[in-house]
């Protein structure tokens, strides 16, 4: 029960990059994602910017194999998916107990949008083809199928925790002896459905967005899918490379304050960064970077911000929101994040918190606005807030 | 590809797994009724609704005009829960739900197509992620505890049951809330029946698996169990295994192997809840065991009570807990054989063929 879980493997496709090197080297040379909307045909084209994956969905299914008429996010979380079992290259793998936990947070609506609009005009119109695959789960199984995991799979959905959820469940499934290893992550592409949403709630910044900033106006919808390859101890050692880190530490807690608002004291926010330390056997002064989940909205920033003050007081660790270059990628936003944590461990680098010009007034600290190498990095946060309260907090740890 | 399926053998030797409780909304009587499916609905059509409970009785009213059913049933259901085992507080609240929240994701989709994406009330977007149910449990309790929500088709509900039991063997929490909840708004009814799940005829739900011919009817519901490593006369049973496969080759073998991996034959089990649904191809594996395996065990149908959905395993659970407390099959369900004060209960069901769930149940 006791027993280490290790990443072995990292994939990921984001608005900076196809691929877990193309993501480091624009997050070392401080390129964001975002940009004009080429892809939805919606009103907001033009005035709202978002972080779009560069590819279009014929070149993702090239990429990966699969058809180019299923979601957009099943073909990304193929591609990252992919990248990390190849990444990991586990010896045996087809002898191993193996899983697929993902998480997303619309399922295939990208198509069914498009079904939706000829079905309203007529109930029985609308191509079948694009609303068969709605269900969050169908994308998970599309990719398992195509990776070859039969053993476990399954799909988690907390809003823009999710993919958070999903890695530390794929822990606790390796570490109940039940799986010896689990691609676990996340994946969401853009939809009309979802910027119309974040729309509605007046939290879309017209500009880039300014994670942590003062004048800080809102987020940027992103993309994207990112994955781990999580192994047992046993497999670990079979590998022939050293695995990035270890899972160490891991909390979810409920902010319970409001369906979508995050409450004034970061009441969840902090319960789960406190459970995620408690659970590594590590203090606040031990973590070398937190990845926040720095939305750029007023109100996460501040709640986010107000809890490790409560909590690191007096000494703040270096910390940035990635989102500053991804965009808010909802769903896959923990999984993309985690492979960042574990690429920052395994290079010793912090990244830079884009367009961080003037700190909050609330706050006795700044997020970095740097990109630093030859850091000391054994313990690195990785935060992840989302609607209904859900918050979670991962730690990953050097080997 | 490994030649295994996936098993929860309930590790710590000392632990043993009891449901205290449990509520279920469906399109029966089965919230908050003493009488034991004694009194059975009959339904003709291809989709049964769930019956609402007097929410006023678990929810401030001026929330409930906001809530959507699933939002409701589900609250409800978890609240009941909780009273009946007088809990105030959950370790742990998980949900399991295919669909989400149909009702505010196409309220929302419909407005964002005839409104042109312009002037779009937030409230159903707010509403429409799949965490809801979830969440609105936790707000009303005001319960900052583990909270998790899966998604995952056939075995939704199996996969927040999977995590309850894996928080239980960590003894990371106890009195752990889970459910399953699924609503069938007009929408996806249409959907689902154009993409031919329900059946082209209407349909008595009583005469559900007389009727030979593809399709079943759609069903949805709300059920809620808190899970305890604690013994205690009250409570409803014990869960002693649950195993998920995925599309199995051998699934005769796979049973075999799960009754062994908890000590057991085919001959100790009492009673087996499968869950046919009147669908022809479906109900194939369930016949073929019937008259395999299980063909000297007495067997149990549910479906043509709540309707077949996604989360409905959840249901099968309820009954299967309530079977070995009460010691009693109520008639509207038995299909074969007489089952006296049955102790033993294996739940067995498949969602279109891919995603099949074992669950045994054993009385404390």
């Amino acid at each position: 029960m006791s027993s280490v879980v290790y990443v072995a493997g990292l994939g990921v496709i984001s608005a900076i990059g196809n691929n877990a090197a193309e993501n480091f080297a624009s997050l070392k040379n401080e390129q964001a994602g975002m940009g004009d909307i080429t892809l939805l045909n919606t009103i907001h084209k033009g005035i709202l910017p978002v972080a779009e994956v560069k590819l279009s969905n014929d070149e993702l299914a090239a990429l990966t194999g699969l058809p180019n008429n299923i979601s957009r996010t099943t073909l990304l979380s193929m591609v990252a998916a992919k990248e990390a079992l190849e990444d990991a290259a586990i010896p045996g793998f087809e002898g191993l107990r193996s899983g697929f936990v993902s998480a997303n947070s619309v399922g295939g609506m990208d198509k069914s949008e498009d079904f939706f609009v000829e079905f309203l005009k007529d109930n029985n119109k609308g191509k079948l083809r694009n609303v068969f695959d709605h269900e969050c789960g169908s994308m998970t199984e599309i990719v398992a199928d195509k990776l070859g995991i039969s053993d476990f799979m399954t799909t988690v959905s907390t809003a823009c925790s999710s993919s958070a959820n999903a890695i530390f469940y794929g822990a606790r499934l390796i570490k109940n002896d039940m799986l010896d290893v689990v691609i676990a992550g996340g994946t969401d592409s853009l939809t009309k459905f979802t910027l119309n949403g974040f729309n509605t709630l007046m939290i879309l910044d017209k500009e880039f967005c300014k994670p942590f900033d003062e004048h800080r106006e809102g987020l940027n919808l992103g993309e994207g899918a990112g994955y781990l390859v999580l192994v047992s101890e046993k497999v670990a050692k079979t590998l022939n490379k050293q695995s990035y880190c270890m899972l160490s530490g891991y909390n979810n807690s409920n902010d319970a304050y409001h369906q979508t608002a995050s409450s004034p004291d970061g009441t969840g926010s902090y319960l789960a960064m406190q459970g995620a330390l408690k659970k590594s056997g590590l203090t606040p002064a031990d973590i070398d970077y937190i990845n926040l989940h720095g939305t750029g909205t007023p109100n996460n920033d501040s709640a986010e911000g107000t809890a490790i003050k409560r909590l690191f007081e007096p000494v703040f660790p270096p910390m940035s929101s990635t989102k500053s270059y991804t965009g808010h990628t909802l769903g896959a936003s923990g999984g993309i994040e985690a492979v960042y944590s574990a690429l920052a461990i395994k290079n010793q680098v912090i990244y830079p918190n884009l367009r961080f010009e003037t700190r909050m007034d609330e706050l006795p600290f700044e997020p970095e606005t740097e990109f630093l190498s030859g850091q000391d990095i054994k313990h690195v946060m990785s935060n992840s807030f989302g609607f209904g309260g859900n918050c979670t907090s991962l730690i990953f740890s050097k080997i | 590809m490994a030649a295994t399926v996936l098993h929860l053998y309930f590790r710590r030797s000392d632990m043993k797994i009891y449901i205290r409780s449990s509520a279920c909304i469906s399109a029966q009587k089965t919230f908050n009724n003493e009488s034991f499916l004694s009194d059975i609905i009959e339904y003709t059509g291809t989709r049964v609704k769930a019956i609402e409970p007097d929410y006023k009785e678990y929810i401030d009213p001026k929330q409930i005009r906001r809530m959507s059913h699933v939002i409701k049933m589900g609250v409800a259901a978890a609240k009941q829960s909780l009273i009946d085992a007088q809990v105030d507080m959950p370790g742990a609240i998980i949900t399991g739900t295919a669909f989400g929240c149909m009702e505010d994701t196409i309220t929302f989709l419909t407005r964002v197509v005839e409104q042109q994406e312009e002037l779009l009330p937030p409230t159903a977007f707010i509403q429409s992620t799949h965490n809801t149910v979830a969440a609105q449990i936790a707000l009303l309790l005001q319960c900052h505890n583990y909270n998790s929500t899966f998604v995952h088709k056939g075995i939704s509900f199996e996969s927040a049951l999977f995590d309850a039991v894996m928080m239980l063997n960590e003894q990371e929490a106890d009195d752990i809330l889970v459910g399953g909840t699924e609503e069938m708004v007009d929408a996806s009814f249409k959907v689902l029946t154009r993409l031919g799940l329900y059946k082209r005829q209407p349909v008595s739900n009583l005469q559900l698996y007389n009727t030979v011919s593809k399709g079943t009817i759609g069903g949805e519901g709300a059920v809620f169990f808190l899970l305890s490593d604690k013994s205690s006369p009250h409570n409803l049973a014990e869960l002693t295994g649950i195993k998920t496969l995925y599309k199995p080759k051998l699934l005769e073998n796979a049973i075999v192997d799960f009754l062994k991996a908890n000590s057991l034959t085919i001959n100790d089990i009492d009673l087996v809840i499968n869950g046919k649904n009147g669908d022809i191809k479906n109900d194939e594996v369930y016949n073929e065991l019937n008259n395999s395996l299980f063909k000297k065990t007495p067997i149990a149908n549910y479906k043509h009570l709540c309707g077949e959905y996604a989360t409905s395993s959840s249901f099968a659970l309820w009954l299967a807990a309530n079977i070995v407390k009460l010691g009693a099959v109520p008639a509207a369900v038995v299909e074969k054989g007489l089952a006296s004060s049955p102790k033993k209960v294996l739940v067995y069901n498949h969602y279109q063929n891919k995603y099949n769930s074992l669950m045994l149940v054993s009385a404390i």
